[in-house]
């Protein structure tokens, strides 16, 4: 009876006029180990079909690694590296004052009294050089003189004039 | 959409994917990088999901354009004669412990069926799907889609019958 069924359902089968629910009871039929002789050959292929069914995908998804590296914000991180830069160096050189280096003063009216005291010096020396040249005024004063000489050359003008009349 | 939402989708059919993947594409590893592929491409249009009427339809038929694609790809045709030849000249013992394994026989016997028949046999007898989805899926004629199963379901049965009564080929 129950072969009967079998046989009737794996016409119908091969016309593919089967419902699922008796493709499952094929199914069930030929993996238990009963199965009458002549219909033997159908074993493999019922088995296969379970069989398969249980292959799976073990490759794990890479979902998050697609996100694709955004370079607009690559951009704005520079932006704000270079602001910081420049809003720091400044600060950073008048603060860290190098008492060591030769000219350099870290309290300004330090600065201002050594600048005053160099001043001074210079302006002492070059009043000595001025004072020396002074000494320049009595050449003037000779060559004043010498223009006593004109008055005498002029009276000898005159009297020679007087010898030719 | 978060990505548990969309493994949450995603999960219950996957491995149907790659089944339907390996059962066009033959070799393990492409099917592997087809059913990535696919379950990427997915993901990237995770917006567009919601709109979709069925996602595991949708999702088979993107399989079957993937793989129809890679085939017609010369990747692909490359690939296949490099495989043929290796299984031809390599491995005569595995050759012969498969033609003992009657249950390999039929995967061998599917393999040779055309490309479509392939697929609804896949689809139905492994997957299980009903008759309206798998013509949703292949975008078929219901009728057609009967008629290439019987034709399937009747060239397996008998090169079954002549294997398993002769035990030659």
């Amino acid at each position: 009876m129950v072969l009967n069924n079998i046989e009737k359902l794996l016409e119908k089968y091969e016309n593919g006029e089967t419902s699922l629910k008796e493709e499952q009871v094929l199914k069930h039929y030929f993996t238990k180990d009963n199965v009458a002789p002549h219909l033997e050959h159908y074993k493999p292929m019922f088995t296969y079909f379970l069989g398969n069914q249980q292959e799976q995908f073990t490759k794990d998804l890479p979902l998050k690694t697609k996100r694709t590296f955004n370079y607009k914000w690559l951009s704005v991180a520079a932006v704000a590296v270079i602001m910081l830069g420049v809003y720091f160096t400044p600060i950073t050189d008048t603060n860290t004052c190098k008492e060591n280096v030769v000219g350099t003063f870290c309290e300004p009216e330090e600065a201002f009294n050594e600048v005053s005291k160099q001043l001074a010096m210079i302006s002492n020396h070059f009043n000595k050089g001025t004072s020396t040249v002074n000494y320049l005024n009595e050449v003037n004063k000779g060559t004043a003189t010498l223009n006593y000489l004109n008055e005498i050359e002029n009276s000898t003008g005159i009297i020679f004039k007087t010898n030719e009349y | 959409m978060t990505q548990n939402e969309f493994l949450n989708i995603v999960m219950p059919f996957k491995d149907k994917v790659f089944r339907l993947a390996k059962r066009l594409l033959v070799s393990t590893e492409e099917a592997e990088d087809a059913t990535q592929e696919v379950l990427l491409k997915l993901w990237r249009n995770k917006g567009k999901i919601g709109e979709y009427k069925n996602v595991e339809a949708f999702s088979m038929t993107m399989t079957k354009n993937f793989c129809f694609d890679k085939l017609k790809s010369k990747q692909a045709q490359n690939l296949k004669i490099v495989h043929s030849n290796y299984e031809e000249k390599n491995t005569p013992l595995q050759k012969q412990v498969e033609l003992n394994d009657s249950v390999s026989w039929v995967e061998r016997i599917i393999q040779e069926l055309p490309e479509q028949q392939r697929m609804i046999i896949q689809l139905r007898d492994i997957e299980e799907y009903d008759f309206d989805e798998i013509s949703k899926m292949l975008s078929m004629n219901n009728t057609a889609v009967r008629v290439a199963l019987s034709r399937a379901r009747k060239t397996i049965r008998e090169r079954l019958t002549n294997t398993h009564n002769y035990g030659i080929k």
